[in-house]
C-alpha cells in the first residue's frame, strides 16, 4: 500500500468512485479510495436503482435534476464499454387521497420552477400510463418523464474504470482503523494493510459514515437502519414507468432486463447496521403489491436482500467539510437517495476540495446547517 | 471448445470468454462478477452454475477450489409467485 496520498476516500460505493473521477477530471493527484470490501458492496449495490427528479425540497430537486443530466450523457463521458442500462419512461407517483395529491401539486409547482418537467396527471391518465394499476386505489398522480432507472453495478463501474484511467488507486478488501489527526487537521489514514499519511480524508462510507466520523473525532448527525427489497424473475417488458405510492409505502420498478425490483420502508425498523431480510417484509409487500398492481402478484419472486439507508435530520445529503477539522469531508446521509445523487455529489465536493467556486450553493448541504437552530425543510418524499 | 461457445450461466447468458475477460480486467471474486455480468443472479441462483464458477476463479487465479469464496447465497431458493406469498399471509 502507498505510504502518501493527496487525497483518500474511504468508501466504494458510487459517491466515493465519483468523488474520486471528479477530483482527478479536475486536475487533482495522487488520489486513492479505500473499500473494505469490493466495489458496491455495499448500499449502492443494494438499493432499488431509480433515478428521479420529483422531490419535495429545492435542493433535492437541483441535485436530482444536474445528476439526471449527466447520466443521459454518461455512457459517453465516462467512456464505458459496458452498459449503464439508463432507461428514462418515467416515475408515475401515486397520490392516495386529497391530502396528498395538494402535497403533490405543491411539490410539482416547485419541480416546475427549477426546469423538472413533471406534471399533475388525473387518475385516468394514471391508467392509461400503467393500465394493471389498481383504480380503487389511485387519486390522481404525478409524473416525470425524464426520470428512471440505472444499473447501479454497472453505472459505478463506469466511474470506477474511468477514475482508474485518470490514475485514481483502489484499496478493495482494505478497511479502515482510525483516522489520525493532529490538532485541527487531518494527517493520516490506518487501515489493516498499512498506514497511509494525507492532509485530506473524504468520508464516503454510506452506512458507516457515522462511524468513521468518530475515527476523526467529528459528530456527524446521521444514522443507518435497514431497508428491505426484492426482485422477481425476468420477464417480457410490461411496465415503463417506476410506479411509487407513498401511502402505501412501495417502490416498484420493471429494469431494462426484464425484472421488478420493489421495496418498501419500515418505519418501526431500529437504527442499526443489520442488513436482512425477512419474511415479515415479504409479507407485507406481496399484500402491497397485489393490491395496488394485481397483475404483478403473478410473478416470482426470485431473491431479496437488504440494505442501508444513511439518514441524516432533514433526509438530505450532508456535503462538504467542518470548521473543527481540516481537512475531513464527507458525503452522507442521503436518507436511501445516494445513488441517483452521485454525479452531484461527486461535481460539488471535489469543487469544495480544490477550493473551487462550486456549481450550486452548498450552505443547505453542510453539516452546519443542523446547528442550534430549526431546520428550513424537511423531505417528506421518501419511502 | 472455444470459450465464447461455453455458457456458465444459463439464466443470465454469461460465457466463460465473458468471466475470462472479467478475470484479466482484475474482478477476482465471485461477488463481482455476479455485479457486472449478473452471472449466478437469475431465476435459479447460481444453482446450476455457482460450482462451474468457483471453479474458473480457481483455476484462473491458481488457487484451491476450497480457498474460492461462494457467492453470497440469499432467499429464495426456488421462484415463487407475490400472489401466493400473499394468500398464504392473508389465512395467517
Amino acid at each position: 500500500m502507498k505510504s502518501k496520498a493527496d487525497y483518500v476516500i474511504i468508501g466504494g460505493g458510487i459517491s466515493g468512485c465519483s468523488i474520486a473521477y471528479n477530483l482527478a477530471l479536475q486536475g487533482a493527484e495522487n488520489i486513492i479510495v479505500i473499500e473494505k470490501s469490493y466495489i458496491t458492496s455495499g448500499a449502492t449495490g443494494r438499493c432499488g436503482a431509480g433515478v428521479r427528479q420529483q422531490w419535495g425540497t429545492k435542493m433535492n430537486c437541483l441535485l436530482a435534476k444536474k445528476s439526471v443530466e449527466f447520466f443521459e450523457k454518461a455512457q459517453e463521458i465516462l467512456d464505458y464499454d459496458g452498459d449503464i442500462e439508463f432507461k428514462q419512461e418515467g416515475y408515475l407517483i401515486i397520490a392516495s387521497d386529497d391530502q396528498e395529491a395538494q402535497q403533490f401539486k405543491k411539490n410539482v409547482a416547485l419541480q416546475n420552477s427549477l426546469g423538472i418537467p413533471s406534471k399533475v396527471l388525473t387518475k385516468e391518465e394514471a391508467l392509461e400510463i400503467v393500465p394493471y394499476l389498481n383504480p380503487e386505489q389511485v387519486h390522481s398522480a404525478t409524473f416525470c418523464h425524464t426520470d428512471g432507472h440505472l444499473n447501479p453495478f454497472t453505472m459505478t463501474d463506469a466511474y470506477y474504470k474511468a477514475a482508474k484511467r485518470l490514475g485514481v488507486e483502489f484499496y478493495l478488501y482494505t478497511e479502515v482503523l482510525d483516522i489520525l489527526t493532529d490538532g485541527h487537521k487531518v494527517t493520516g489514514v490506518l487501515t489493516d494493510k498499512g498506514e497511509v499519511k494525507t492532509a485530506n480524508v473524504i468520508n464516503a462510507a454510506g452506512g458507516w459514515a457515522k462511524e468513521i466520523g468518530e475515527l476523526a473525532g467529528v459528530e456527524i448527525p446521521v444514522y443507518s437502519r435497514n431497508h428491505e427489497i426484492l426482485v422477481t424473475e425476468p420477464v417480457e417488458k410490461m411496465q415503463g414507468p417506476m410506479v411509487i405510492s407513498f401511502s402505501h409505502n412501495i417502490y416498484c420498478q420493471q429494469t431494462p432486463h426484464g425484472a421488478f425490483i420493489m421495496g418498501r420502508g419500515d418505519k418501526d425498523e431500529p437504527k442499526s447496521h443489520t442488513m436482512r431480510s425477512t419474511w415479515q417484509f415479504l409479507d407485507k409487500m406481496s399484500k402491497t403489491v397485489c393490491t395496488l398492481l394485481p397483475k404483478i402478484g403473478e410473478l416470482r419472486v426470485i431473491r431479496q436482500w437488504g440494505g442501508l439507508y444513511n439518514m441524516s435530520p432533514d433526509h438530505q445529503p450532508i456535503i462538504g467539510g467542518t470548521k473543527d477539522l481540516r481537512g475531513f469531508y464527507m458525503a452522507c446521509g442521503f436518507s436511501g437517495h445516494g445513488f441517483m445523487l452521485a454525479p452531484m455529489t461527486g461535481l460539488l465536493l471535489s469543487e469544495l476540495i480544490l477550493g473551487k467556486t462550486p456549481s450550486m450553493p452548498m450552505e443547505n448541504l453542510s453539516l452546519e446547517r443542523f446547528e442550534g437552530k430549526d431546520m428550513e425543510e424537511v423531505e417528506t418524499s421518501v419511502v | 471448445m472455444d470459450p465464447k461457445n461455453i455458457i456458465i450461466c444459463r439464466c443470465s447468458d454469461v460465457t466463460l470468454e465473458d468471466l475470462l475477460t472479467l478475470f484479466k480486467e482484475g474482478y477476482t471474486t465471485f461477488e463481482e462478477l455476479k455485479r457486472i455480468k449478473r452471472v449466478g443472479m437469475g431465476p435459479c441462483q447460481a444453482n446450476t452454475c455457482g460450482k462451474m464458477v468457483q471453479w474458473e476463479i480457481a483455476k484462473y487465479f491458481n488457487r484451491p477450489l476450497e480457498v474460492v469464496q461462494f457467492h453470497n447465497m440469499r432467499p429464495f431458493t426456488m421462484g415463487v409467485k407475490l400472489k401466493s406469498i400473499k394468500e398464504q399471509a392473508d389465512e395467517e
